[in-house]
């Protein structure tokens, strides 16, 4: 199996800080792979950089080819899907619209696959998404990578803010997903890493501290507990401060209303 | 739209450096003997007598000279009275030519309609500067950024349209006014004194220059530089960016409306270019030209805008030009035209402005010097 | 009563006016977050582009006048869509020095234009049924007015189609919203920015022919007041918004012909300014809420 992204040497500099500075990983082909840390330690820096969103230095090959001299659209056109953070759905246009923009000209959009894996989507495509709740705004953001012929995804926090009834139906579809494409997932969420995720990174201070396969590092309490901070992996909860709240042997707090009733955004 | 200025003054910053940071003993004396001789010898100029062809119309204690000098210095002093906006704080402003023009028709009021003294005239300018700035910045900085410069815009305009339209006689409309000098100095008046009006000039932009030093020194300028680089901090840090822009805004319109008054000495009338939006370009060409935010650069801009206008006017009636083939005699005739071309170059290639490109060479000499190429 | 149809129709129609060059200004700067100081240079090049072709075409009698506006709005369309991939995206992601380019070329294009043609207004050959009056309740309203109004309307239509229902248009609406999203779709939103910039040059040099035609005269300066009003229109009604421009022009055009009319001459211009001060202060991101 070979490795369908390679970041060597991945630097990144914002605003006079040192955000990325030096990351080395690869990412095999197929299957989930995890990229875990805990927060502000650069993981949504490293899938823009992988996206040329920010400007960054080092050698990032994606099947093959060095993409990172490249223009974003065009690595999006070369087959890389992005699903960002805060899920970044045009909010003004209706979830229809928002699928239409991610259609690739010249190519017949994957339709039967989005519908059969969110049929509301369907009943509400003259919504504009604006007033879609949070986790139906997931959805569109999900689906428009998967109506063109996408090798890679960079997902990134899907399940933030979700309901566990959400999560649960978010990592279904990234498990089917993951039957045919590649995903880099970033996630706080440990159960779901997990359940789904074949290897796993861990970032730190902005540089690569582990890789293996997701099992060994999830079923290792303590390492675990020294990498990510948390005291008991299978405890986490299901928010995106889930990492801390575990580690402090708190209750979650609850996120269904805010993620159910009609209208956030 | 406070990066707008942000990047630029920081290339400016950059490429100028600290004068008080990691230089060496003999730096920093030359950073201050410096300026004093070139004060010195602008001082003293008026009774030095040779040329410069092709720069100044004829010898430097010429009244020719004397008067396009004295023009370069005021011009110098208002654009550093713009960059106390838009270079220190980050504040681009469309309004400033109110200020400006403000101070000149006021003070041409006060001498030619009402009949004042000099005193009355510096008392109504002084009143002016302090309270229009406020008015302005009070009305203006409820807004930020583009929101911003339209209401200064606006204001700008609005004074602009009503003076045009000569309200009760008291404007000149289109012409202006001109200045009434029998209640001025006479020293100030005549051809032969232009050396006076030039020594006035000069202490304006020596004027300009001190408050902006003491100033930015000090922790207003602090604050505006705060302001300009990230407002959202300066709140969490307790300090009110409001009450700095708020300075920045009276600072700068006070300086600018003493420098309408000091214009209008210098070329005998007020006119409604000065209360145009294009001179507030003009300002902020020659503050970006020169380099926003540095020291010198506001100062260095406008001297050179005034001077290229000039030159320019008089390369464009010149037989060179007319000799020229239509496709180039006909852009370099207009000398808006090549100093806007020259703005153009500089923002794309030296964004950092002229300031910029002495403290670029300033590096090279000391990365020489530091590579062991000369000894220290 | 005939006094005040005349001053209403005028009001719209110089709103109509307002909204021509307005409309692109608005475009620019909501996908491309530039202020586009050289948009009154493209409305001047336009006028005079007729113009000349205006004087050209003559042989074709009645159709002479149709034809000047399309060469006219063709060069507009030129000269943006050449600025915009020349001047404006080299410097991309470095706003600062887009809008000062800009301004250096706003001025320059006005210094050229003098040069060639010289500072005075020259006249500008309107056909003759834009001088006829119509007769509206007693009002004798001369027709450039209608021209105007019927201009503005199929470019406001023209404009709210091409948003609503091509891919183009659902470009920018998206990228109006969040450039960097549309670009991690996979599509070039540089090439919709060049499309803009003509669509916006094409506009400015239709308000810029028609104004010719209202005004009788072509002349280099007359790009520069109507881009401070452009500049009013579009802060007033939010940027990115064409409805909002469309209204925001309406009502600039409406205050500034009464207050004209019914308070003092000569105030309705200080009047549009107060106007925007006001709206500003009361709502920072103009009627349509959209921040600038």
């Amino acid at each position: 199996m070979s490795d369908i992204l390679r970041l060597t040497d991945v630097q990144v500099r914002i605003a006079g800080s040192h955000i990325l500075q030096g990351i080395d990983f690869t990412v095999p082909e197929g299957g989930v792979t995890a990229l875990l840390g805990r927060n502000g330690v650069g993981k949504t820096t490293t899938l823009k950089a992988i996206l040329g969103i920010v400007p960054a230095t080092g050698n990032i090959e994606f099947d093959g080819h060095r993409i990172d001299e490249a223009p974003t659209h065009r690595i999006v056109r070369s087959g890389v899907g992005y699903v960002p953070e805060d899920r970044d759905v045009f909010a003004s246009l209706t979830v229809e619209e928002n699928l239409r923009l991610a259609e690739v000209p010249g190519v017949q959009p994957d339709y039967a696959t989005v519908h059969d894996l969110f049929p509301e989507l369907r009943d509400r495509r003259k919504q504009r998404a604006g007033t879609l709740s949070g986790g139906q705004q997931q959805m569109v953001a999900l689906a428009r990578v998967l109506l063109g012929p996408a090798r890679l995804l960079l997902v990134d926090e899907p399940t933030k803010g979700l309901a566990p009834k959400l999560v649960a139906q978010v990592g279904d579809v990234l498990a089917r997903v993951a039957e045919r494409t590649t995903v880099l997932l970033v996630e706080q969420n440990l159960p779901l890493v997990r359940r789904i995720a074949d290897a796993a990174v861990v970032i730190d201070n902005g540089r690569v501290v582990h890789t293996s396969d997701a099992a060994s590092l999830l079923g290792d309490e303590s390492l675990v507990n020294s990498l990510l901070g948390v005291a008991d992996a299978s405890r986490a909860g299901t928010e995106s401060t889930s990492v801390e709240h575990a580690a402090r042997h708190e209750p979650p707090p609850s996120m269904t209303a805010t993620s159910e009733i009609g209208g956030t955004g | 739209m406070t990066d707008l200025a942000q990047a630029l003054t920081d290339r400016a910053i950059s490429a100028t450096g600290s004068p008080r940071r990691g230089r060496p003993p003999a730096g920093r004396i030359l950073t201050v003997l410096v300026p004093l001789a070139v004060l010195a010898l602008l001082i003293f100029l008026p009774w030095m007598g040779f040329s410069i062809p092709g720069v100044l119309p004829g010898a430097v204690n010429s009244p020719g000279s004397m008067q396009l000098l004295a023009l370069c210095l005021v011009a110098g002093g208002i654009a550093l009275s713009y960059d106390i906006l838009f270079g220190r704080t980050g504040l681009l402003s469309f309004g400033h030519a109110l200020f400006v023009g403000a101070g000149a028709y006021s003070a041409a009021i006060a001498l030619g309609e009402w009949g004042g003294g000099l005193g009355l005239a510096v008392l109504v300018v002084i009143a002016m500067g302090i309270a229009l700035p406020l008015i302005v910045g009070a009305v203006a900085l409820r807004v930020k950024g583009i929101a911003f410069a339209m209401v200064t815009l606006a204001f700008a305009q609005a004074v602009a349209i009503t003076v045009l339209r000569n309200p009760a006689g008291m404007t000149g409309g289109e012409e202006g006014l001109s200045l009434n000098r029998s209640q001025l100095p006479a020293v100030l008046s005549g051809v032969v004194n232009a050396p006076y009006r030039y020594w006035l000039a000069l202490g304006f932009c020596l004027l300009c220059f001190l408050v902006v030093a003491w100033l930015t020194a000090a922790r207003t300028g602090h604050a505006w530089a705060a302001v300009r680089e990230n407002e959202a901090r300066v709140e969490v840090l307790g300090l009110s960016s409001y009450r700095a822009k708020l300075t920045a805004v009276v600072v700068g319109g006070f300086l600018g409306t003493l420098g309408g008054f000091v214009q209008l000495i210098v070329i005998g009338g007020a006119n409604p270019h000065l209360l145009s939006t294009e001179f507030t370009l003009s300002l902020l060409i020659m503050v970006v030209l020169g380099g926003a935010g540095s020291r010198w650069g506001a100062i260095i801009g406008g001297v050179l805008y005034v001077l290229l206008d000039n030159r320019l006017q008089e390369l464009s009636t010149s037989q060179t030009i007319a000799e020229l083939p239509a496709v180039l005699r006909v852009p370099l005739g207009q000398p808006v035209f090549v100093l806007g071309l020259l703005f153009v170059l500089v923002v794309y290639f030296a964004p950092g402005g002229i300031a910029a490109i002495g403290g670029r060479v300033r590096g090279w000499w000391r990365r020489r010097r530091q590579s062991g190429v000369t000894p220290t | 009563m005939s006094s005040l149809i005349l001053i209403l129709v005028t009001g719209v129609g110089l709103g109509a006016l307002y909204f021509l060059v307005a409309s692109g200004l608005s475009l620019i700067y909501g996908l491309m977050h530039v202020l586009n100081f050289a948009h009154g240079a493209f409305l001047t090049a336009g006028a005079y582009a007729a113009w000349v072709a205006a004087a050209s075409l003559s042989s074709l009698g009645g159709w002479s006048f149709p034809a000047a506006v399309l060469i006219g709005m063709f060069v507009g369309a030129l000269i943006g869509a050449a600025v915009e991939f020349f001047l404006i995206r080299p410097l991309y992601r470095r706003h600062i020095e887009q809008v000062l380019v800009t301004v250096g070329l706003g001025l320059m294009g006005v210094a050229l234009i003098t040069g060639i043609w010289g500072a005075d207004p020259q006249p500008f050959p309107r056909p003759a049924w834009t001088t006829a009056t119509t007769t509206i309740g007693g009002a004798a309203i001369p027709n450039d007015r209608f021209l105007l109004i019927g201009a503005a309307a199929v470019l406001l239509i023209g404009l709210l189609l091409l948003l609503k229902y091509t891919r183009l248009g659902l470009i920018i609406r998206a990228g109006v919203e969040n450039r960097t999203m549309v670009q991690a779709l996979g599509i070039d939103v540089r090439r919709t920015f060049t499309l803009v910039f003509a669509l916006g040059g094409a506009a400015a040099a239709l308000g810029g022919v028609l104004g010719s035609v209202y005004s009788g005269s072509v002349s280099p300066g007359q790009g520069t007041a109507l881009l401070i009003y452009a500049f009013i229109v579009v802060v007033i009604g939010g940027f990115g918004s064409i409805g909002g421009t469309a209204l925001a022009a309406l009502v600039v055009g409406l205050v500034q012909q009464l207050a004209n009319y019914y308070l003092y001459s000569g105030i309705g211009d200080v009047s549009v300014v107060l106007l925007l001060a006001l709206v500003l202060l009361v709502r920072p991101g103009g009627l349509t809420g959209r921040t600038a």
